[in-house]
Order: C-alpha cells, then structure tokens, then sequence
C-alpha cells in the first residue's frame, strides 16, 4: 500500500515498475547531444500532417505506440492513461489518444505533466487500481510558438534568459514490481509564484517551486543530495538551474555535482542557438523516456530523483500582467525495488 | 536545518543577477548596419525609378512598394526572421518590418481558414501599429489646425 510520509510525500511500498517507455522527437533534438537516445526521429517537423497541431497530435500517437511495443503491450493491456500537453484545452493528447480507446485521464501540468502522469500512474499500480497504467505528453516548437509567441516568419528577436520549446513526446508505462526502473516515491508539488511576470524567463519562474518541493521530499524521507546519482529537472534551463542551487542552498541543500536539467541536455546551448536552453512538456518527456530511464534500468544511474517543472500562465493572464505561477512534482526512480538510499 | 524566507524583492534580485542581458554592443550595431543598408536599398531604388523617368513622389511610392514586395517574398521563402535574429530592430524599423508583421501571420494563420484564421488574424501584429499611427496622425491633425501650423 502506499505510504504518506512525512505532509508532502508517498511511499511506494510495492515499488511499481516502468515496464515501457519511448521518446519521439524531431530534426533539431537529434542534432542535439543525446540525439542517439531517441526511439522515433522524424526530420519532418511536420510529421508528415498539415498543420502543427495535428503534427504535436502524431508525435504523441507514436510515443504511445512505440511504448506499447516495446513492452509487447496492446493499447487493451493499459488501464489508464494520464496524458496532457500545452496547447489549449490539450488537443495533443486528445486527437494524439483518440484512436487508442485507453481509459483517458486529461492533465494540464504544462511542462510538469511528465512527471505529474508518471506519479499518478505509480500510485494508480502501487493502489492496485490499475494493473498498468500509462503517462504521456508531448510539445511541439510550432505549435507552441503560434498559441503562446508569435507566427513561425515574423522576424522578431528573443531575449537571451527564453527557451526553446522541444518538439518531442514521451510515453512510460508502469505496472507491478518486475525489472528496473523502480518507482519509489512522489512528492506533489504545490503552486508556488515569487512574481515573475517575464513570459521569457520561465526558469525563473519555475525554479521556486522546484526548490519547494525538493526541500519537502528530503525533510519527508530525512534524505539529502548526497543520496542519490542524479537531480533531474524538467525545464528550468540555464536561469532556473542557478535559481535552484542559490534556493536550495539556502535551506542548506547543495546539488552541486548531482544536478542537471532536462532543458540543458538535450540541445548544445552553445552551438544550437536555444536561449537559456531547452522547454515544453515534450523536454523532460523525450529525455526521461530516453537516455534517463535507459541509465536506470542498466543500473548506471541507482537513484534518481526526476521533478518536472511547470509554468502554469495563459498569453491571457501573462497581457493581464499576472505573475507566472510555476509547479514541480517529483518522482523518485530507483535501479533497486527497496533500500538504496 | 537554517531555513530562510526569500521575499518576492530579494527574489527579483536574484533573478536579475541570474539572467544574463541582451549583448547591447552586438545587437545595436547590428541593427543600425542592417536597418541603414536596407534605407540604402531603398535610396538606391529611388535614384534608379527617378532615372527611369518617375517624379519624386511617384518614385517614393514605388520605392515602398517593392521594399514591401522583398519583404513579403522573403517572409514566404523562410529568411526574413532569419536575417531579424540578427538585425533586431535594424528589419522592425523600415517599412519591410511592417510587411512581415503582415505576411508572417497570414502564412501561420491559412490553417485556421480564410475567414477566421488568415482573415481575422492578418493584423493582431501590425494592427496595433495602424491603429496609433492614425490615432497619433488624427491628433497629429488637430493640434496643427488648432494653432494654426499650417
């Protein structure tokens, strides 16, 4: 059963399993350092459809398509999926989904909803209300650009603390205890907002609420930085990630070593021209589904603690002038069912 | 464990300090070489329509006109925000600014229909520019009448 420690955190007793998970991106991600990684690589940002949407909508099928056969799943073996994505009323994952006939939970986690699918899918397995249940979210540069910037070909400059949206999608499927990556706790964030009102800084924004939910899971399980391999981030970018040590330091927290975020591994940001690095739901999905859970199961990588990050605005709150609430929720995925850390 | 409180103002510090500034001294120069080289165009292209036998103020018209259909033809062909990464304010500022701000969102926005995308969305950037240009041109108008300018 699972286990509430400490206010924010639940431990996973029977440490649920990612049995499958697969990464779609697209031409730039490839050219980026863990372009080997991926499973699906489409050069056509376009996915080979007519408009973004329905491109961001394929990148999503696929994920979840490619996850369920390498797991030598059906769509029919899944009992919920938990999927969500930035475009409005999350048509990605809807029009991505529709086809699948899987038990459909909608999120909107923004950035976050990796993580936020992935801990709800492993208190669905460790609760046993589900034998396996799944997360997925994808994002697409166009599509993106076109609901939160402006159009594709209007000649404008970008601030160099903005990030660039990663047109990728991640699916993971969990079911019960089997083989490595072992899903140990989560810890769900709360919304934390320190005022940012700059759409083009949302590392800033985000990285308070990253600070807040790392602090309460190491105070929940009386751990520290010192405890695990690696700190993973979702999309706090160049900005956010020195936001994050400076926060968590003073708590007296220090990642130094330990910490990398998803939105600064994917892309060179010195050769590939990203800002502040990479961002979107599809960013901490392609790299956790990727390189990370590979790491994992391979046992390179033992302990790994993965909180994607969220900016939870509208382009119509952020015109209001409203500040941009951010959120963090945490997963911690282990190469061992128990002990460890 | 030490645990304190960050404020909102201190965070704003950190947050200043953390992000690092647009490079002014690459981007202004940049910008008044693009910006200057395309007056030049411009200035190069009325010298030719003035040889070629238009009057002063016709040649000014033809001068915009092909300035916007180069800006329009490279919006479409995909280099125009290529070279604006660059040249900043230096593509914003002439009239050809003004064009991509109108063919750009008519590229992204086909999708959505003839109407209600291309249509409705032409102007959500340049229509801003329209509107308090001839608000500023109207008042503009008025102060001249009433003190007698002209």
């Amino acid at each position: 059963m699972p286990a509430r420690i400490g206010k924010y955190t639940t431990r996973l007793d029977r440490s649920p399993s990612v049995v499958s998970f697969a990464s779609v991106v697209s031409k730039k991600e490839s050219e980026g350092p863990l372009g080997a990684c991926f499973d699906v690589v489409n050069q056509d940002t376009a996915f080979g459809e007519k408009t973004w949407e329905k491109a961001e909508s394929r990148m999503q099928e696929t994920a979840v398509q490619k996850a369920l056969e390498k797991g030598g799943l059906s769509a029919g073996d899944i009992d919920y999926i938990f999927a969500g994505d930035l475009l409005n009323q999350c048509i990605s994952s809807t029009y991505g989904i529709r086809a699948t006939g899987i038990p459909f939970f909608g999120l909107f986690g923004a950035c976050s909803t990796m993580a936020e699918g992935l801990a709800l899918s492993g208190l669905f397995v460790e609760g046993k209300l589900a034998e396996r249940a799944m997360a997925a979210t994808s994002s697409h540069f166009c599509s993106a650009e076109r609901q939160f910037r402006f159009p594709l070909e209007y000649g404008g400059q970008r601030t160099p603390t903005s990030q660039w949206t990663v047109t990728g999608a991640g699916a993971a499927i969990v079911g019960e205890k089997g083989q490595p990556p072992y899903l140990r706790h989560v810890c769900i964030g709360t919304i934390e907002d320190m005022g940012v009102t700059d759409m083009n800084n949302m590392g800033a924004a985000m990285a308070p609420a990253a600070a807040a939910t790392f602090s309460r899971f190491f105070e929940d399980t009386h751990t520290s930085p010192e405890n695990y391999d690696l700190i993973l981030t979702g999309d706090l970018g160049k900005v956010g990630s020195e936001l994050l040590g400076k926060l968590l330091r003073e708590k007296g927290y220090n990642l130094e070593g330990r910490h990398n975020d998803c939105g600064l591994m994917i892309y060179d940001l010195e050769h590939q021209d990203v800002g502040a690095g990479g961002s979107g739901c599809g960013c901490s999905a392609s790299v956790l589904c990727s390189a990370i859970l590979t790491r994992i199961r391979e046992g390179a990588l033992r302990e790994v603690l993965f909180a994607a990050t969220g900016a939870l605005m509208s382009p119509t709150s952020v015109q209001q002038g409203e500040s941009i609430p951010g959120i963090a929720h945490l997963v911690h995925i282990s190469s061992q069912p128990e002990g460890g850390c | 464990m030490a645990q304190k409180k960050i404020t909102q103002q201190a965070y704003q510090e950190m947050t200043k300090q953390a992000s690092p500034p647009t490079r002014s001294y690459l981007t202004i120069p940049t910008a008044f070489a693009v910006g200057g080289l395309i007056c030049v165009l411009g200035q190069a292209l009325l010298g030719i329509y003035q040889s070629m036998g238009l009057e002063k103020d016709a040649a000014g018209t033809a001068v915009s006109v092909t300035l916007v259909f180069l800006s329009a033809l490279f919006t479409g062909l995909k280099l125009y925000d290529k070279l604006a990464k660059y040249a900043g304010a230096g593509t914003l500022v002439p009239i050809t600014g003004f064009a991509n701000a109108m063919v750009s969102p008519a590229l992204e926005f086909k999708s959505e229909g003839l109407v209600l995308g291309l249509g409705a969305k032409l102007f959500t950037i340049a229509g801003p520019v329209i509107v308090y240009g001839v608000s500023a041109a109207a008042l503009y108008g008025v102060i001249a009448y009433l003190f007698g300018l002209y």
